[in-house]
């Protein structure tokens, strides 16, 4: 039986008189990849901002390693690591600075923060550019900088809100490989939350779907689609075929007995595909 | 504690470093020599009525010619150093993005704001405190006389007096910090206030005054005088720029007794002669606790606000 990370119990947050995050009853376990998904506006940051004792639920309650994010937020703050979405740093200081901010704020020593910083900001590759203002840095170089910050704490728990929003395909995928490495190399349950479904379901091993602030669906991907599956009655495989079918077996398999639809694809790579292929090298 | 600590010195050497901070220190040095320099040279034609004994305070809280004394200097221009360090505290981190980035760390949320608070009062400080440096060397060059110990007690009382009086201004200023999401509202609020305390106090105070208990130009009566002047004051006393200036003209200037009328009529038939230090205290102190509460109620307001609000980055 592995530990619980994290557990919500009835959460709920009323902003004025909406309900912004609906009785919310989510569970992470120890090593879990937890993909919280939704569209824009979903309750997803207000979930997260309550598991970081950030802004007070209105009601029900978190709890992080058994510690109450609401009443031992420090407790929480001190085991959790937290990427917000669009992270900022202080312009004026360079990366190593800001990391440096960060690990004075966590109390660890100058000389083992040092190492730590040379460490964190080689393993996210900007090591280079780490004695360069963040003024001058891209958005892409940010977002591995709050990587950086994130593993610089050596949390139990990382929070990622929508760490591959505004990234080019190349840097998501690189991001993605981070957080997996991460995820196993040093044993951080991670929560991830994206509106973008498809980049997080390659790595995340379970996922919550919220939707106006209720969490419809919980579990590993095979058992919400074996869910699914149920419901609807119907299946999607997908075959790859090679150019030279004829367009009569196509007519055959739809007469055989299960097949409820049959589609071509119009283009036969996707657009991801066509980029990742040319843009390779850069 | 720890964490108080980082967040201050970082906040303090962010301060000091800043462009900000760099301006207007050029702009106050600059204009406090100016005044001292033009004073020291004409010395006898300004201060004719001060006693010789308080040769330094004379720099302090007299005019030369255009250009205004130094009280008034400190008074007038304290508030825009204070609104300068204050205006964007807390609403520049959030559009910055720094604050959830800061605040996720492990430290309480008071721990922020409260560093932030006591960065601004030191750079304050540090300010003032040069600057009256400079004066007093300045001095001691030109006149090469050394202060009695009374003075410097005076100026030290005046430069705490000052650095609360700029707090508050900065308080205020993030005050509004909290409540308002964009930096440029915030300022304008801040320096609409600044405005309002700083001149139009005076004009709304006398017509209340005035409609409240009229004077009679043909035909007045001291009673009447008393009566609309004490509405005046306690209108007026509403504001840090009349404090200040009250408490620094009354430490600055030991021949200073009353602001009160009636006792200023009183007073009209002493021989004039400088007040000790402690009663000169005494005649301020009012206006001294004044001021410290109104720099103590808009930080706790801002502490409570703060602590109540939603850590988002906008």
């Amino acid at each position: 039986m592995k530990s619980i990370v994290l557990e919500t119990k009835e959460l709920t947050k009323f902003y004025k008189h909406i309900k912004v995050v609906d009785s919310i009853n989510l569970k992470m376990e120890e090593g879990d990849i937890f993909g919280f998904l939704g569209p824009n506006g979903a309750g997803k940051t207000t979930t997260i901002l309550m598991i970081l004792g950030l802004t007070e639920p209105t009601s029900g309650n978190v709890e992080v390693f058994n510690f109450n994010s609401t009443r031992e937020p420090l407790n929480v703050k001190k085991i959790t690591s937290y990427l917000p979405e669009n992270v900022g740093f202080y312009e004026d200081l360079t990366a190593q600075e800001n990391l440096k901010y960060i690990t004075r704020l966590n109390n660890i020593q100058d000389k083992k923060a040092n190492i730590k910083i040379k460490e964190a900001l080689e393993i996210v590759g900007i090591l280079k550019v780490g004695n360069i203002e963040v003024k001058k840095f891209s958005h892409g170089m940010k977002q591995r900088l709050g990587i950086a910050s994130v593993l610089i704490k050596e949390p139990k728990l990382a929070i990622l809100d929508e760490p591959t929003s505004g990234i080019d395909p190349k840097g998501v995928e690189e991001i993605l490989e981070l957080i997996v490495k991460m995820n196993k190399e040093k044993n951080i349950t991670v929560l991830i939350s994206s509106h973008l479904l498809y980049q997080v379901q390659k790595i995340c091993n379970k996922i919550g779907i919220i939707s106006q602030g209720k969490l419809v669906a919980q579990g590993s991907i095979e058992k919400i689609s074996q869910e699914l599956i149920k419901e609807k009655k119907e299946n999607t495989i997908e075959v790859n075929v090679s150019d030279k079918l004829s367009s009569s077996f196509i007519e055959s398999v739809k007469k055989m007995e299960g097949v409820v639809k049959i589609k071509k694809k119009l283009s036969d790579y996707s657009l991801e595909e066509i980029y990742k292929n040319y843009f390779r090298e850069g | 504690m720890s964490g108080l600590k980082v967040v201050f010195w970082k906040e303090l050497a962010d301060n000091l470093g800043s462009r900000k901070f760099l301006i207007l220190f050029i702009i106050i040095c600059l204009t406090a020599i100016s005044i001292v320099y033009t004073l020291s040279q004409n010395i006898g034609e300004y201060v004719d009525e001060l006693s010789t004994d308080y040769m330094f305070l004379n720099l302090f809280s007299s005019s030369a010619g255009n250009l205004p004394s130094f009280i008034f200097f400190v008074s007038f221009f304290g508030p825009i150093i204070g609104i300068v360090f204050g205006f964007d505290a807390i609403n520049g981190e959030r559009s910055q993005g720094t604050i959830s980035t800061v605040l996720s760390q492990p430290i309480y949320r008071d721990t922020f704001i409260n560093g932030k608070f006591l960065a601004g009062l030191s750079t304050i400080a540090l300010m003032l405190i040069s600057i009256i440096m400079i004066i007093l060397g300045l001095q001691l060059r030109i006149f090469g006389i050394i202060s009695s110990l009374e003075e410097l007690l005076r100026m030290i009382i005046f430069f705490i007096a000052s650095v609360v009086y700029i707090g508050f201004w900065m308080s205020m200023a993030i005050l509004f910090s909290i409540i308002f999401r964009q930096t440029t509202t915030s300022i304008l609020l801040s320096l609409m206030i600044w405005i309002f305390f700083a001149f139009f106090i005076l004009m709304i105070s006398s017509v209340i005054a005035n409609q409240i208990a009229p004077i009679d130009p043909q035909n007045y009566t001291l009673e009447m005088l008393i009566k609309n002047d004490s509405i005046k004051s306690l209108i007026e006393h509403v504001s840090p720029v009349v404090l200040i200036q009250e408490i620094s003209t009354v430490i600055l200037n030991p021949l200073v007794r009353t602001f009160d009328i009636s006792s200023l009529i009183q007073a009209n038939s002493l021989i004039p002669s400088p007040l000790p230090l402690s009663l000169s205290l005494l005649v301020i102190w009012p206006q001294f606790i004044g001021l410290t509460a109104l720099m103590v109620i808009c930080f706790a307001t801002s502490y409570i606000i703060f602590m109540r609000q939603e850590i988002r980055s906008t």
